[in-house]
């Protein structure tokens, strides 16, 4: 599966990112984050959608995990 | 809902600590006005010589200083940069022209209506409207591209600045400019001012308190959480200017506005719809540029700049209503953006890199 890279990408990319991906993707999807705002924000959306959310830090980075 | 409560919050002492501000000394509804306060700085520092718009406004020092211990504290402090540094710059300009052409920034549009001026009301229509364009180019796949790791120290470099201009402040530098009339003159003493800046800084840091964040996400995902820190703003402001009896509503006669309703709206429709290309109303990039993020630095930079662009050429309003200069420069910075939009537009870059 392809990992969204939306590090260093200003808001509201990361989520639009996101967004976009489940359009290919709907019910698993993994991005990845460098800041505490994007990995909140796409927490969020990934939860109203009904995804399960999880996360892994990877040095100075996150990678977020949604599935269904 | 913990995380919405914590914005609310956030919300409704920035509401409160605006109209204390305002009772210890700041211009009415101008408790906060991250715009009409870097406008002031520039004019401190001599950029600009509007003689009644010069003073160091201790709350951005305090919101950039807030943001910055908090994010060092909660290791969220990360030096980044690289994203269309000079894009930023000028698009920090003409919010900044917009925000003039207005009077205030998105920040003080809120508190102006929580103090009963409706003219504020033609401004939200025209920052919604600025969103929405924004947005359209969002979705078209718009992007200042990515920012990437840098050495700390170019971090640090703002909030050093910052603590600098604080140091110039206490010691009374001859150098520097101060209003004797007008709203420059018009402030909080330094210590209450810093105080407030430093509490908000912390808690915008905290729960990404965002103007332009709240319509935008409503619009693109049917979001609601910065919104609610918007609209805890208008009501516990609104409450605390009721209560303080600086409550005064009508369209005439506001403080430091003018009722021109087609340049009100003009003004912060350029201002929304550049605030969304740079990821955040000005607020927001103060604090942004408090943990590390030199494309928010730049972007202020840009801003300071454009006030004294402002002031210098005519182009900002005062309570008479605006200017010529200053409704051509909209125009003109509207042109700007809508290329800035284009050319940073899946659409455009594809082919480009086609």
């Amino acid at each position: 599966m392809n990992i969204i890279d939306a590090r260093g990408m200003s808001c509201p990319q990361p989520v639009l990112m996101t967004k976009n991906a489940l359009k290919k993707s709907p019910d698993i999807v993994q991005i990845l984050v460098d800041n505490e705002t994007a990995k909140g924000n796409i927490e969020r959306y990934l939860s109203h959608e009904g995804f399960l959310v999880e996360f892994q830090n990877q040095d100075d980075d996150i990678l977020i995990m949604g599935r269904k | 809902m913990k995380e919405k409560r914590s914005i609310i919050f956030a919300g409704a002492v920035v509401g409160i600590l605006s109209v204390l501000l305002v009772y210890f000394g700041n211009p009415t509804n101008m408790g906060f006005c991250i715009a009409c306060f870097l406008r002031d700085i520039a004019g401190g520092i001599g950029l600009h010589r509007a003689g009644v718009v010069q003073y160091i406004r201790p709350e951005v020092i305090g919101l950039v200083l807030g943001a910055f211990i908090v994010s060092i504290k909660n290791k969220e402090f990360k030096t980044n940069g690289g994203s269309s540094p000079f894009t930023r710059f000028v698009l920090g300009a003409v919010v900044m022209i917009g925000a003039l052409m207005f009077l205030g920034c998105p920040l003080r549009m809120v508190l102006r209506l929580a103090g009963g001026d409706l003219n504020a009301l033609l401004g939200i229509g025209g920052y919604g409207v600025g969103i929405y364009l924004g947005v359209l180019f969002l979705n078209k796949g718009f992007s200042l591209k990515r920012s990437y790791k840098m050495p700390s120290i170019e971090g640090y470099i703002f909030p050093g600045i910052n603590i600098g201009l604080l140091i110039l402040l206490i010691s009374g530098a001859g150098f520097l400019f101060f209003s004797n009339e007008g709203p420059g003159s018009m402030h909080a003493p330094i210590w209450i001012s810093l105080g407030a800046g430093l509490i908000v800084g912390w808690l915008a840091q905290r729960t990404r308190l965002c103007m332009v964040g709240g319509i935008r996400d409503m619009i693109l995902f049917k979001d609601s959480h910065l919104i609610s820190g918007f609209v805890a703003i208008l009501i516990f402001a609104f409450a605390g200017n009721v209560f303080m009896g600086y409550f005064n509503l009508g369209f005439v006669d506001q403080p430091i506005a003018h009722s021109d309703g087609l340049w009100n709206f003009m003004g912060m429709l350029l201002a929304g719809w550049g605030s969304v290309l740079l990821g955040g109303c000005p607020m927001r990039q103060l604090i942004l540029a408090g943990e590390g993020n030199t494309d928010s630095a730049v972007s202020v930079i840009g801003m300071v700049a454009g006030a004294a662009i402002a002031h210098n050429f005519g182009l900002a309003s005062s309570g008479a209503g605006p200017t010529v200069n200053g409704q051509i420069a909209v125009m003109i910075s509207l042109v700007l953006v809508a290329i800035i939009s284009a050319a940073n537009s899946e659409f455009a870059t594809r082919r480009a890199e086609a």
